[in-house]
């Protein structure tokens, strides 16, 4: 399954991408991962059930987005860290603030970070985003609360599967 | 930002092209939001007498405390003066509007003036900018979300209110359209936003509320047994497999669904198979979506594959369908297929037009047409007979082209256009009001007619009187059933909730949901009077504009169809308003 997937970028799971054909990387690591995208209502729950665990009712610090693809008839797409081998952000992060994680996706130490916003160019998916009140992105931490407010399973923890 | 720092009111003035934020914890404090504080900015910026389509008119929006906080707390009242009956305007509309309003940092927006050119208000967080829509002026509703879309910031996290060509030609039922598939429906929002030459409206949110730390836990907690019971509750089921839709066919069954102008209470058996939930979802549905913050999703979009000139051009349509429109632009038209219906509401959404007051306004016409009563003349060559849909929809286009006199009358609804032309015994508007679905008992109508805005939703009529079948009452019941329901319902629309949730928000859940947010020390009992106070302040405004229980029109149709309680009687009907009356401190004076 792994050859399936190009390596170092991160997907952005659309309607048009079958997850099944995107699983990679190594052990038992979990990720948050699109199940069944048409299944999205575009309720947001996700998206307010992140910043939530912070104490907020919003989403200026959720690290998850739903958004129409260009208007709502076509239907959602969900932006969430992908959980990379290799990740892209991580490479050009210039103080060592965000380290991969074993298994794939990356750790933030938010003491070491200045701030540069590299990592957010450097994620072509666009699924770092910006705290701007203090000046941090915000990475997924991958710890499943949006999929549980996901009522429509449209989002789900998978178990990032090694390569046997 | 605080909850407490949004509380902010932004007043905009479109004459002047300017605007200020003032914090007015005076009101949320004491009326939460939604309708309660919007009837309050409604006394203090409307002047009494206004002509509803002048400048003086204001436009006020307002969300609540629950907003962006609670699950199914999604929808957004909007206030103003309605220019259909000349009385209290409340329309209510979700998609992504509350969401967007509040987490741009308010809790109210007033819009004041006119602009003397096509406007649009471009409000990111504090920033506010006045943009020119003359290039936009003249495009269908679908077309300025899709250009507003590409030039505004905020994507996925805003809200584009915007209005179709009724609403610029102030035909007095136009809407204001709210993320293509979402209205303002009632009243005639969008021909106020026309007279102020404002076409569109684009919020979006950059900010959070903060819950207070030792608010957390408590508040989480909260949260997810509401969510739990959203999610478990019948509302689920109901609203989210079928949607609203799916319970057409069982209302026509009873006997309780208006069909052709009410010629009777029940179509054919083939008519309602074909208009079943069940039938347009086999056959139809593309999509279930739902507004922001809402596990539901209610919203039923249908998907029509239609050849639409020879040599294999095709086109695919999405359009929303629910149980209303059904109603007003199927069931009242005759109309014989969904097709047609579908065609109907996609013409009449793209024009900006209210389904509701559309359909019962052209079902008199049809009948009007067939009594002669209307004839050629009038209509401009059109001729109405029941299910046309190639008339209705040219006469959909007329209503807002004007052509002519009967058009311009058409245009200011159906309570109007009868008194002009005759034909009131069956003209179906209440208030001024076209009415909705149901023919179900004294219960409905008088919800119709007593209702703060005409509206089924305002006391639910239709479902007492489903529960009263095969029950003894008295007409003392009924009214303050129906009182009690609409005081309560003051409250969900204050917080705002959906009334799709409002099995879910129980008083004692409110209370725990607002204490759990830092708004303490309230009771079953003090929510019980302020949604007295909230319905009061309502009723005092439109009895300040000129509202008589006295005068009340009631059109005979109503009955001469039998519904599920047999026949209703004038007497009971007028004894039954004299009874509100009292009950809310209006006596009516013999």
């Amino acid at each position: 399954m792994l050859s399936q997937c190009p390596r170092n970028i991160f997907i952005k799971i659309d309607a048009n991408m079958s997850l099944s054909n995107y699983y990679w990387a190594t052990d038992m690591t979990k990720k948050i991962a699109a199940l069944d995208v048409n299944k999205c209502i575009g309720c947001m729950e996700c998206m307010f059930a992140c910043s939530r665990r912070v104490g907020r009712g919003g989403f200026d610090k959720s690290a998850i987005r739903v958004r129409s693809a260009g208007g709502i008839e076509r239907g959602f797409v969900i932006v969430v860290c992908r959980a990379c081998e290799n990740p892209p952000c991580a490479r050009v992060c210039p103080t060592g603030a965000l380290r991969e994680r074993k298994g794939g996706g990356v750790i933030l130490s938010e003491d070491k970070c200045i701030g540069c916003g590299f990592c957010a160019q450097a994620c072509i998916m666009g699924a770092i985003f910006w705290d701007g009140e203090r000046n941090k992105p915000i990475v997924c931490k991958y710890c499943g609360e949006c999929a549980d407010y996901c009522v429509h399973n449209a989002i789900g923890m998978v178990e990032v599967k090694g390569e046997a | 930002m605080k909850a407490k720092d949004m509380n902010r009111v932004l007043y905009i003035d479109l004459t002047k092209k300017d605007n200020k934020i003032e914090n007015r914890d005076d009101l949320f404090d004491e009326y939460f939001g939604g309708s309660g504080v919007a009837i309050k900015l409604l006394e203090e910026e409307c002047p009494r007498g206004i002509d509803p389509l002048s400048e003086a008119n204001p436009i006020i929006f307002a969300v609540g405390p629950l907003t962006a906080l609670f699950p199914s707390a999604s929808k957004t009242v909007a206030m103003f003066k309605s220019p259909l009956t000349g009385n209290l305007g409340e329309s209510h509309t979700g998609g992504r509007s509350a969401m967007a309003i509040k987490l741009a940092g308010y809790g109210a927006i007033v819009i004041k003036g006119s602009s003397d050119f096509p406007i649009y208000l471009a409000i990111h967080g504090d920033e506010v900018k006045f943009k020119d829509a003359s290039s936009i002026w003249g495009i269908e509703a679908v077309a300025v979300g899709r250009i507003l879309r590409e030039v505004e910031l905020g994507a996925g996290v805003r809200t584009i209110i915007r209005i179709g060509r009724a609403g610029e030609k102030m035909v007095r039922y136009a809407c204001a359209v709210c993320e293509t598939y979402r209205h303002f429906g009632r009243l005639g929002l969008g021909a106020v936003m026309g007279s102020k030459k404002l076409k569109a409206v684009v919020i979006s949110a950059d900010k959070s509320i903060e819950i207070p730390k030792d608010k957390r836990r408590e508040y989480k907690r909260v949260y997810d047994e509401i969510q739990e019971v959203v999610v478990e509750t019948d509302a689920m089921e109901k609203y989210h497999d079928l949607g609203t839709a799916g319970k057409i066919y069982d209302m026509n069954k009873l006997g309780g669904m208006a069909y052709k102008n009410l010629e009777s209470a029940s179509a054919p058996e083939e008519i309602a198979r074909e208009f079943s939930g069940e039938n347009i979802a086999e056959k139809y549905l593309s999509k279930r979506v739902s507004c922001a913050h809402c596990p539901v999703g209610c919203i039923h979009l249908a998907s029509l594959r239609e050849l639409y000139e020879p040599g294999y051009y095709f086109k695919t349509t999405t359009i929303p369908y629910d149980n209303e429109t059904i109603y007003a632009l199927g069931f009242m038209l005759g109309m014989k297929s969904a097709e047609d219906y579908l065609r109907l509401i996609d013409v009449v959404d793209r024009i900006g037009m209210d389904a509701i007051s559309t359909g019962v306004t052209l079902a008199w016409v049809t009948e009007a047409y067939e009594r002669g009563i209307i004839t050629k003349e009038h209509t401009d060559g059109l001729e109405f007979h029941w299910g046309d849909v190639q008339v209705y929809v040219k006469a959909v286009n007329k209503i807002v082209e004007m052509p002519n006199e009967f058009y311009q009358n058409l245009a200011k609804g159906v309570e109007h256009a009868s008194s002009v032309y005759g034909g009131q015994d069956y003209a179906l508007a209440f208030g001024g009001n076209e009415m909705p679905e149901y023919h179900t008992g004294i219960a409905c109508y008088l919800n119709n007619l007593t209702g703060a805005r005409h509206s089924h939703l305002d006391s639910a009529g239709y479902d007492l009187d489903q529960k009263l079948i095969g029950k003894e009452f008295t007409l003392e019941e009924v009214v303050k059933g129906l009182l009690k329901e609409e005081e309560w319902r003051q409250i969900l629309s204050s917080l705002v909730v959906c009334f799709f949730a409002r099995k879910v928000y129980s008083a004692e859940r409110v209370i725990r949901a607002l204490d759990a947010i830092g708004i303490e020390n309230w009771t079953e009992g003090k929510l019980e009077d302020l949604g007295r106070v909230i319905h009061r302040a309502k009723m005092d405004f439109k009895f300040r504009e000129g509202f008589d229980l006295a005068k009340l029109r009631i059109p005979k149709r109503i009955f001469e169809v039998s519904t599920p309680h047999g026949f209703l009687k004038e007497e009971d009907m007028r004894k039954a308003i004299e009874i509100y009356g009292e009950m809310i401190g209006r006596d009516i004076q013999n």
